[in-house]
């Protein structure tokens, strides 16, 4: 997916757009919905996220991590601008302070679906309860205290399941750009 | 600046990475991590889960956009750089931490207010507070963030200087006293309108309105 993106960067290839399109926005689509936006706005936010990569691909760098990454972080922001409607305080502006990664840098011959599968696989190994919270953060966008309070548990113990559930996660995520 | 000793609990980060943090402590984070590479390169790793779990999402159809979108300029790195200052305080509070406007709470106390742009955002703001003087505490509501900008404080867990958070929940009674020469300025978030409760609290509290 990186070499697409570094197409579209170079030579503004419509081809590796339509293929990038076609990968991400059904998908940012049901993201959207998802997160409570009804499918119509689902729909523009996912058409909006693939425009925005579409603009910024020469901002990409496959040391930032791999292209589903900053594809997520831009559908991620969009999304608090949209639906939360709060400010996108995440990154500073792009370009400024960035660093490569300590991690190992990607491996080429590992490809985009297969470093998704085995993030997937340790998600599912993860005991019931602490997948749980981890899909309420990232697909609903529960706050802890929200997410405490629809599952009828103590804050500190959603905040706990959450360590838990990243400390088993890490070595996996850790081993991936 | 000293290394930095005191991070953001990891559930913090994840909130964060996954977009779900309230609005005022995404802004202490957000700020704390302009200062600190780990942070940033957690939350680097805790955004591939998000990517994971995007990638694993059922397709629904799109219309393609019009071909028309695709003819706007693209960004280039050097005209793209957005007219955001790179100072995380400036974009905060729009000017350097000299030129706080700030507001006296009390007796060695002062404190600037940063609207959120969310009324759902919960509260944020600067607090500065003498040498030897308590900061004025919260009635802690849910989860709250105090990141260090200036000076130091102490209170029962550590000595917190510049860069350096403390992620409390509401299970947790502290004191922090400033003890550095010039004092301590701190950038403070509770998802919940902040309520002072300390001595200054109660008596801040009729006139203040917080």
């Amino acid at each position: 997916m990186s070499d697409l993106l570094y197409r579209i960067a170079q030579s503004r290839d419509p081809d590796a757009f339509a293929e990038l399109f076609d990968n991400y926005a059904p998908r940012l689509k049901s993201y959207m919905m998802r997160q409570g936006a009804d499918s119509a706005t689902a729909e523009e936010l996912a058409q909006e996220t693939l425009l925005t990569v579409w603009r910024k691909a020469a901002l990409y760098s496959g040391e930032k991590g791999s292209a589903s990454t900053w594809i997520y972080t831009i559908a991620r922001n969009l999304r608090i601008d949209r639906i939360r409607r709060e400010h996108p305080w995440q990154e500073l502006p792009e370009g400024h302070n960035e660093e490569a990664s300590d991690d190992t840098p990607p491996d080429e011959a590992v490809s985009e679906r297969e470093r998704s599968a085995r993030v997937q696989a340790a998600l599912g190994e993860l005991p019931g309860e602490q997948h749980e919270v981890v899909v309420l953060s990232y697909l609903e966008g529960l706050s802890h205290s929200e997410i405490a309070e629809r599952l009828g548990l103590p804050l500190g113990t959603v905040k706990s399941r959450m360590r838990l559930a990243y400390q088993k996660l890490r070595e996996t995520v850790e081993d991936l750009q | 600046m000293t290394k930095i000793a005191h991070h953001p609990d990891h559930a913090t980060l994840m909130s964060f990475a996954a977009g779900a943090l309230p609005e005022s402590l995404a802004a202490v984070v957000a700020t704390h991590n302009a200062m600190c590479p780990s942070c940033r390169a957690e939350v680097r790793r805790m955004e591939r889960v998000g990517a994971a779990l995007m990638s694993a999402m059922e397709k629904q159809s799109v219309a393609p956009v019009p071909q028309a979108a695709l003819s706007m300029p693209q960004a280039d790195a050097a005209r793209d750089a957005e007219p955001v200052s790179d100072d995380p305080i400036e974009r905060l509070v729009g000017s350097s931490l000299e030129d706080v406007k700030w507001k006296r709470l009390g007796l060695g106390v002062w404190h600037y207010p940063i609207e959120t742009k969310s009324p759902d955002g919960g509260d944020l703001r600067l607090i500065k507070v003498q040498k030897g003087q308590a900061m004025p505490e919260h009635g802690h509501g849910g989860s709250e963030l105090t990141l260090v900008l200036d000076g130091s404080y102490t209170d029962e867990i550590g000595t917190f200087g510049a860069g350096d958070v403390a992620d409390l929940d509401d299970t947790i009674e502290h004191r922090p006293i400033a003890d550095s020469d010039t004092g301590c300025i701190c950038l403070i978030a509770s998802e919940r309108k902040a309520r002072f409760t300390g001595v200054i609290g109660r008596l801040l509290q009729p006139f203040t309105g917080i």
